[in-house]
């Protein structure tokens, strides 16, 4: 499985240059998933004393596997520090994977290097979570949009300015706001024009890191809206990583919960919501306030004992085995297994029938 | 409302392209002090540039009648004690002064952000270029600029003849040895530059890495760029003059502003004019660049441009 010969034809159907053709091949390419990661594992070094050796490693993301179907959004959840970020960003190459695999379109891109590389940028792009650090404060918001157009030669001169402004338009903004610098715009704005450079090749997916993560919640929904406006508009594939369960739950269609680096559930949305079987996952959503202050009263909280434990030092067995309120002995002497409970319901739990 | 929408965009590189400039000369036109700095220097490189043609006396002829003497309408700042006419030697003096000082800190400041900036970007370059920043900082500086000018200084009077033989060499020497600080200064900023998420953007949207460093880490590094570009002229300045006043510099006959002011060091009992006027140039340059170059830096930077 893991060499398709469609991998090959993947390729050479998009070619070096790649891009300029994204007639979607959705019939024949329906069994490859676009994307699919296995063993993703991205380990930071710690190095210690004066000869800079290495004496441990932050265990960012260890061993992760899913895939994305093109055309669908997979939610990536997990509070603050689980590694989700990393994950997105390793698999955008922004940061080299310590071991594993990423195939898109099942060509392996974990080691893809130079030219084949800047042509996949072209078809997968990130919004970032924070739109004021995103953005270059010194370039005006149509050059910070047409650069990915002008650097891969896409566009210039009258036709690049034209492009700039309809991606303006396309994500809500004016075109002549191509002349403003990015202070002068609010969070909501900015994370639009955020929207706009990473459309601006026409990619086929987007990595969404916490787009709204840093948002007033009054903009987030309007955020979240365009962002599925435009999900229909041009037929996009999100990986969609937040901490936000009600925001995932409206976007998503199956959703990943990470913790201390590894996914410990995956499962379509309503499966995961409504019959969540990870102690981690039952927790996560008992922690979700709701609107309804009828159900809001008689929630239940699961209050996880303790922190989370150093990605440096995870613990033996089961890594949420120091914080779950079903741990037994099992659980903290062999890891569970991934393994599928029900249809796409997958879970790592010994006790996830419980 | 869509036409004058199109209108717009239409015409947007034109007006875009003028506009940073406009603006930034707007900006620069609000800032008191770097239109102050301005008038002064352009006044100072105007005397230098002119003056000599209109106050036509040889700084080099001796009157010995005439030694040590006051204010008067024959000699503006007096004369020395070999009775040389101060304001001719301060305005020749001061031609080669900027000339070294700017061309001195111009060179420092490419060696040292090309430094800084390959340091701070480039992780596995940052040790041995660092280590070789730290190997001229402990380099003992007044000898390796002895031996360097026993070295090359006949050569490249044979080259470029006398003058512009010991101005090449004196600044190569001093840009070599003065670019060390802005080089550590810039690597500091880029290390937390190349950290920043649009940084990672540009990357994620595949822009390759000569054009990251000139589009969005140099912008964004251009501050401490600006203030070591200021005070390497002030250096520079100072460093021809201890220079010329080891005799490793111009000859002795030759004025420069630093070399007035330690030959009039030793007469500041007898006649004190002969230090301050050089001191005064001196100070008033580098006065004068800092507050351009404050007035610069503020109006380059998009978010401080509307205050």
């Amino acid at each position: 499985m893991n060499t398709e010969p469609i991998g090959e034809s993947s390729r050479a159907a998009h070619g070096p240059e790649g891009g300029g053709n994204h007639a979607r091949g959705r019939g024949d390419l329906a069994a490859t998933p676009l994307l699919r990661v296995e063993g993703l594992t991205k380990h930071f070094p710690i190095l210690r004393g004066i000869l800079r050796r290495q004496v441990g490693a932050v265990k960012a993301v260890d061993g992760v596997d899913f895939h994305i179907q093109e055309g669908e959004t997979l939610g990536l959840v997990g509070e603050s520090g689980c590694g989700k970020s990393t994950a997105g960003r390793v698999i955008l190459r922004l940061g080299e994977a310590t071991a594993g695999r990423i195939w898109y379109r099942g060509e392996d891109i974990t080691l893809l290097k130079g030219k084949p590389l800047r042509s996949l940028r072209r078809r997968m792009q990130m919004v970032f979570q924070d739109p004021q650090e995103s953005l270059n404060p010194r370039m005006t918001v149509g050059s910070i949009v047409g650069e990915p157009l002008l650097e891969h030669g896409v566009a210039k001169g009258r036709a690049l300015a034209e492009r700039v402004g309809a991606l303006l338009e396309s994500v809500g903004l004016a075109p002549n706001y191509a002349n403003r610098y990015p202070h002068e715009f609010s969070g909501g704005q900015r994370q639009r024009i955020g929207m706009a450079r990473a459309l601006a090749l026409r990619p086929e997916f987007i990595i969404c890191d916490e787009p709204i993560a840093a948002l007033d919640v009054s903009i987030q929904a309007q955020v979240v809206n365009l962002l599925e406006d435009l999900r229909e508009r041009l037929n996009l594939t999100y990986l969609f990583i937040s901490h936000d369960l009600a925001m995932v739950r409206h976007i998503a269609d199956r959703v990943a919960v990470m913790y201390l680096g590894k996914i410990v559930e995956l499962a379509p949305v309503r499966d995961l919501y409504g019959n969540p079987r990870h102690p981690y996952t039952q927790a996560l959503l008992s922690a979700a306030p709701g609107h309804d202050p009828r159900v809001e009263a008689r929630r239940e909280r699961i209050l996880l004992q303790g922190d989370v434990p150093s990605p440096a030092a995870p613990p033996p067995g089961c890594r949420f085995n120091t914080r779950c309120p079903k741990a037994q002995a099992l659980c903290s002497e062999q890891e569970p297994a991934w393994r599928e409970v029900r249809g796409g319901h997958s879970v790592a739990c010994h006790f996830a029938e419980g | 409302m869509a036409e004058p929408a199109t209108a717009v965009v239409a015409d947007a590189p034109l007006r875009e392209h003028r506009a940073l400039w406009t603006d930034v000369w707007l900006a620069f036109r609000k800032h008191t002090g770097a239109l102050v700095g301005v008038s002064v220097f352009a006044l100072i490189v105007v005397a230098v540039l002119f003056g000599p043609h209109l106050h036509a006396v040889d700084p080099q002829y001796l009157d010995l009648g005439a030694r040590n003497q006051g204010v008067s309408f024959a000699h503006p700042m007096g004369t020395d004690n070999l009775g040389r006419d101060m304001f001719a030697q301060m305005l020749a003096g001061g031609r080669v002064s900027l000339a070294v000082g700017f061309t001195a800190m111009l060179l420092a400041l490419v060696l040292g952000t090309f430094v800084g900036v390959l340091a701070g970007y480039f992780n596995r370059l940052d040790g041995p270029l660092m280590r070789l920043t730290d190997l001229f900082l402990a380099l003992p500086l007044l000898p390796l600029l002895l031996v360097i000018i026993m070295l090359f200084r006949d050569t490249l009077r044979a080259a470029f003849g006398p003058e512009s033989g010991i101005f090449l060499l004196i600044v190569f020497v001093i840009g070599v040895t003065s670019w060390m600080q802005t080089a550590r200064i810039v690597r500091g900023e880029v290390l937390a530059v190349r950290e920043r998420e649009f940084v990672t953007a540009a990357r994620s949207v595949g822009v390759r890495e000569r054009r990251i460093i000139t589009r969005h880490v140099l912008p964004n590094v251009l501050s401490p760029i600006m203030v070591s570009a200021t005070l390497g002229i002030a250096n520079a300045i100072i460093t021809e003059s201890a220079l010329s006043f080891l005799g490793l510099g111009f000859p002795p006959d030759f004025p420069t502003w630093g070399r007035l002011l330690f030959d009039g060091a030793n007469f500041i009992e007898i006649t004190p004019a002969r230090v301050i006027w050089p001191g005064l140039a001196i100070s008033l340059t580098v006065l004068s660049v800092n507050y351009i170059g404050d007035g610069l830096r503020d109006a380059l930077d998009p978010r401080l441009r509307g205050r």
